[in-house]
């Protein structure tokens, strides 16, 4: 077996035996649920696609909590063993740091996407279930919707290594992680939203908007789930994304990026950390 | 005479302004059990990261089983087994599971964990509990059992028995000694000197970076030319005058019994002065110098010197 599967494995024993895998994907099922019902009450059956309207909520959703989550899974990974003293007897085996990271990271991602998955499929499920008629293409979006949130997820995780491979404490790493959900799910939209205030209306250039939305790995995942078809509509985000050059498969690439760049770079700082 | 399986040679390193060593050569050969002696901070800890290959030294070369560790041969590493001081686990996996997963990064058959467990005194039950509900004990003889893993010819151990009762030590060094005629090399560093006494065919003492003091026991007794104590109890009969023997110092200690330091070459002449008539002698005993005196000695030389 490889080194990359063996950590990967026990990352996943681990979040099993802490709870962690049940306690995620209960709090998404939960919250999934109570949205798609909920969310459904004022929209009635006025020719909307029910599963739309749980994509566009879940999408909110996604935005606030994955990132949280991703982040509190991965701040750990990397100081928090230097601390309990693991990390030493870990690198002193026959293993790189590459193929712990690598090990590591798949590992959160198989149990973020195991609580995506079946957390946001229990709401899609029950929708099946209660009768409603859900067509293909509100299928395949839902399918979208759910793997582009785990894309998100990885963004997160692998800046969460990041600020755990720089951080000499874990009360540190933990810091700078709730300090980077805050700027990326809060203050960036905020302060994107000041500047388009202060432009009076005036258009910005198409290719500064580009830019600012595809810097920030939400507002990437904002467009490419609620920019588009009927969720655009709904979600009144068709408007923004009519202004940019930005098609689904550049925000996609931008997500790749965005996951790429962090973990080459917590991967190059762990490298280069004496223990 | 077979290869060394550790060589280090004028290795130094340094964090950034603190020198951890300045200037540390030796080699250790199959076989052999050596013990790493020093105060904390000393050096042994870094010393033992050396050989590992976690740490690379600022100068100097350090070779293990021929070749530098820290260019991250796997090979070599799987012949190696580390225990860390105030060694930790994974709490909420069970130890069977943690010795699992070290067994899979050593390419080491996962069917042979159950002889390890019984090996350190592990017993099956407590072997599928946490390792979260471990005490002391059971954590280090968890990993001792994981640097046991796949029979490695070089084994460094960081204060391999703290934390084990005697019983426990025992049982340990048992083990080591088991190890040793198997032709692994053994270092383990220690604060407790007494307890190596019989169990180390070599003695390393660093201080401040610094070996000082590097021999067999015997070896370093004779450099430091510590005395012998040697203590004689008269018989009934016997004269109460302190037993003969003009350049050497009775002291009377109780009724009968009498003490004195003796220099190493004096040594055997007093014993057979005073055991010329042995009738007269109820009881003798010769006590050499411990560990715990050479090494005051050593440290204490050093510190006179500067």
């Amino acid at each position: 077996m490889n080194n990359i599967l063996i950590v990967a494995r026990k990352e996943i024993q681990e979040g099993l035996r802490n709870r962690w895998v049940l306690a995620t994907t209960l709090l998404l099922a939960a919250l999934a649920l109570t949205l798609s019902f909920l969310g459904s009450a004022p929209t009635g059956n006025v020719g909307v696609n029910q599963l739309d309207v749980v994509i566009v909520s879940l999408s909110s959703l996604t935005i606030f909590l994955v990132p949280l989550i991703a982040l509190l899974l991965a701040h750990d990974a990397i100081v928090g063993e230097i601390e309990r003293g693991t990390m030493l007897l870990l690198i002193s085996y026959p293993i790189g740091r590459r193929q712990i990271i690598f090990g590591k990271f798949l590992g959160h991602l198989a149990i973020l996407a195991f609580a995506t998955l079946f957390g946001y499929g229990t709401a899609a499920a029950a929708l099946a279930l209660t009768g409603t008629e859900i067509g293909l293409a509100s299928w395949w979006a839902f399918l979208a919707m759910i793997t582009s949130s785990i894309l998100l997820g990885m963004v997160f995780i692998a800046i969460g290594y990041v600020t755990s491979a720089l951080s000499s404490e874990r009360s540190t790493a933990g810091g700078i992680a709730i300090g980077v959900w805050l700027f990326f799910v809060l203050i960036y939209d905020m302060a994107l939203l000041g500047v388009l205030v202060a432009a009076e209306g005036r258009p910005l250039p198409s290719g500064l908007l580009d830019i600012l939305l595809v810097l920030n790995p939400t507002d990437a995942y904002r467009l490419l789930n609620l920019g588009s078809g009927e969720a655009g509509a709904l979600s009144g985000l068709g408007g923004i994304a009519g202004h940019t050059g930005l098609n689904g498969p550049m925000l996609v690439a931008a997500l790749v990026a965005w996951i790429a760049a962090p973990l080459t770079l917590a991967l190059r700082i762990f490298s280069r950390r004496e223990l | 005479m077979t290869a060394p399986t550790v060589t280090l040679s004028s290795v130094a390193k340094r964090y950034g302004r603190i020198e951890a060593v300045k200037d540390v050569s030796f080699e250790l050969e199959q076989g052999q059990t050596v013990a790493l002696v020093g105060h904390n901070g000393a050096g042994k800890t870094t010393l033992i990261k050396l050989m590992l290959g976690l740490i690379r030294p600022t100068q100097g070369t350090v070779q293990v089983l021929g070749k530098d560790p820290a260019r991250g041969d796997f090979a070599v590493r799987q012949r190696l087994g580390y225990l860390p001081e105030s060694v930790s686990f994974h709490m909420a996996l069970t130890g069977r599971e943690t010795l699992a997963f070290y067994a899979r990064l050593k390419r080491v058959d996962v069917s042979d964990m159950a002889g390890l467990f019984e090996r350190v005194g592990l017993a099956p039950a407590a072997a599928d509990r946490p390792v979260r509900t471990y005490s002391k004990g059971m954590r280090q003889r968890l990993g001792l059992a994981q640097a046991l893993l796949g029979a490695p010819r070089v084994l460094l151990l960081d204060e391999p028995t703290s934390g084990l009762d005697p019983a426990l030590r025992r049982n340990f060094y048992e083990l080591v000694s088991g190890l040793r005629s198997a032709g692994t090399t053994i270092l383990l560093s220690s604060h407790a000197l007494t307890e190596l006494e019989d169990r180390t065919d070599r003695v390393i003492i660093v201080n401040e970076g610094v070996t000082i003091a590097d021999g067999t026991l015997e070896k370093l007794r004779g450099i430091a030319r510590l005395p012998t104590r040697i203590s004689v109890t008269l018989a009934d009969g016997a004269g109460i005058t302190a037993p003969s023997g003009g350049q050497v110092a009775w002291k009377a200690v109780r009724d009968r019994t009498f003490e004195a330091e003796v220099a190493p070459e004096n040594k055997i002449s007093i014993l057979r002065d005073v055991t010329t008539d042995p009738a007269a002698v109820a009881a003798l005993h010769v006590v050499e110098p411990t560990l715990d005196e050479l090494y005051a000695h050593f440290l204490g030389g050093r510190g006179m010197m500067r």
